[in-house]
């Protein structure tokens, strides 16, 4: 499956046919999850409306953790088999991945001050997710910085597989120590402890992200496929020989 | 409807919430949009001087 896709051509055709499919379960979980969401969902019996934060909020949470899961894979496939594109996928997750990361951060955060009466703590579950929004922008930065490809690929393979350690800490924190963030509520051996009424607008939403991070990892490995076709073609033009008058031979 | 915008007394903690989420993630998304519809041109462009290339005499 994995080798199947490491050809760009076939990525392209595939990605071709994905992306707008991506784009049509996004717009249509929105159009159904924003109104659900932010009106027709009762307010919470504690929280109040304050509650309405929790179909952004958690939905950027699961997506920060699953989308740095597939940095891991696909820097493990990088790493093990070389293929030539699963470096531009988990280059192209990474973006949206420390948004995702960042927005769970700020939510909460606004979330965390009526809620708990304090913007911020430094408890498990708060300090683990700054530390993925660290390693994503860590992670980024090798790409950015590096001159030589090579090396910064190879350097951010191990980033990628290294960083993954924060995930499980991120989701099972509030289990294994005490902490104001409250216990996991949707992922749950026992099934999830929130009432329907406040889960289908919550699911639809996880959906709309996923759909999203879909669409934009196929876009940034198709800008990735096509920067690399453009880099190799001015390579060739570079390298042909010089005519006597000073233009390239055959141009 | 201003009840719904007041959302009981929270709406600076949700409206902000819920605007930073699109903002953030719509620019994201407008970015990609074009950044691969530029280079998908240039990509094309290129193919389009090659072939003129190879056939020319």
């Amino acid at each position: 499956m994995l080798s199947y896709f490491s050809n760009p051509a076939r990525f392209e055709a595939f990605a071709r046919w994905a992306s707008p499919i991506s784009l049509f379960v996004l717009l249509a979980c929105l159009a159904v999850a924003v109104p659900m969401g932010l009106y027709f969902s009762p307010e919470d019996y504690q929280q109040g409306h304050t509650v309405r934060i929790m179909y952004v909020h958690v939905p950027a949470a699961i997506m920060s953790e699953l989308a740095f899961g597939f940095i891991a894979v696909m820097s493990l496939t990088a790493f093990v088999w070389r293929h030539s594109l699963a470096d531009s996928c988990a280059r192209a997750a990474a973006g949206p991945g420390a948004i995702f990361a960042g927005l769970t951060l700020l939510t909460g955060s606004i979330w965390g001050h009526p809620t708990w009466g304090t913007w911020w703590v430094w408890d498990a579950r708060l300090t683990s997710m700054l530390i993925l929004f660290l390693t994503y922008i860590g992670y980024i930065a090798v790409w950015q910085m590096g001159t030589d490809e090579t090396k910064s690929a190879r350097l951010a393979r191990i980033v990628g597989m290294v960083g993954f350690i924060n995930v499980p800490i991120v989701k099972f924190s509030v289990d294994w120590w005490n902490s104001l963030h409250q216990d996991a509520s949707i992922l749950r051996a026992d099934g999830p402890t929130i009432h329907a009424s406040m889960l289908w607008p919550l699911g639809l939403m996880a959906l709309a992200y996923m759909a999203l991070f879909a669409w934009l990892v196929l876009s940034g490995v198709r800008t990735s496929i096509y920067e690399k076709q453009i880099a190799r073609r001015s390579e060739r033009t570079a390298s042909r020989p010089i005519a006597t008058d000073g233009t390239a031979e055959g141009a | 409807m201003a009840e719904f915008f007041y959302m009981g007394g929270y709406a600076f903690h949700v409206w902000t919430c819920w605007g930073l989420s699109f903002v953030l993630l719509g620019g994201l998304a407008i970015t990609r949009r074009r950044k691969l519809r530029h280079i998908a041109e240039l990509a094309r462009n290129m193919d389009v001087e090659a072939k003129a290339e190879s056939t020319s005499p």
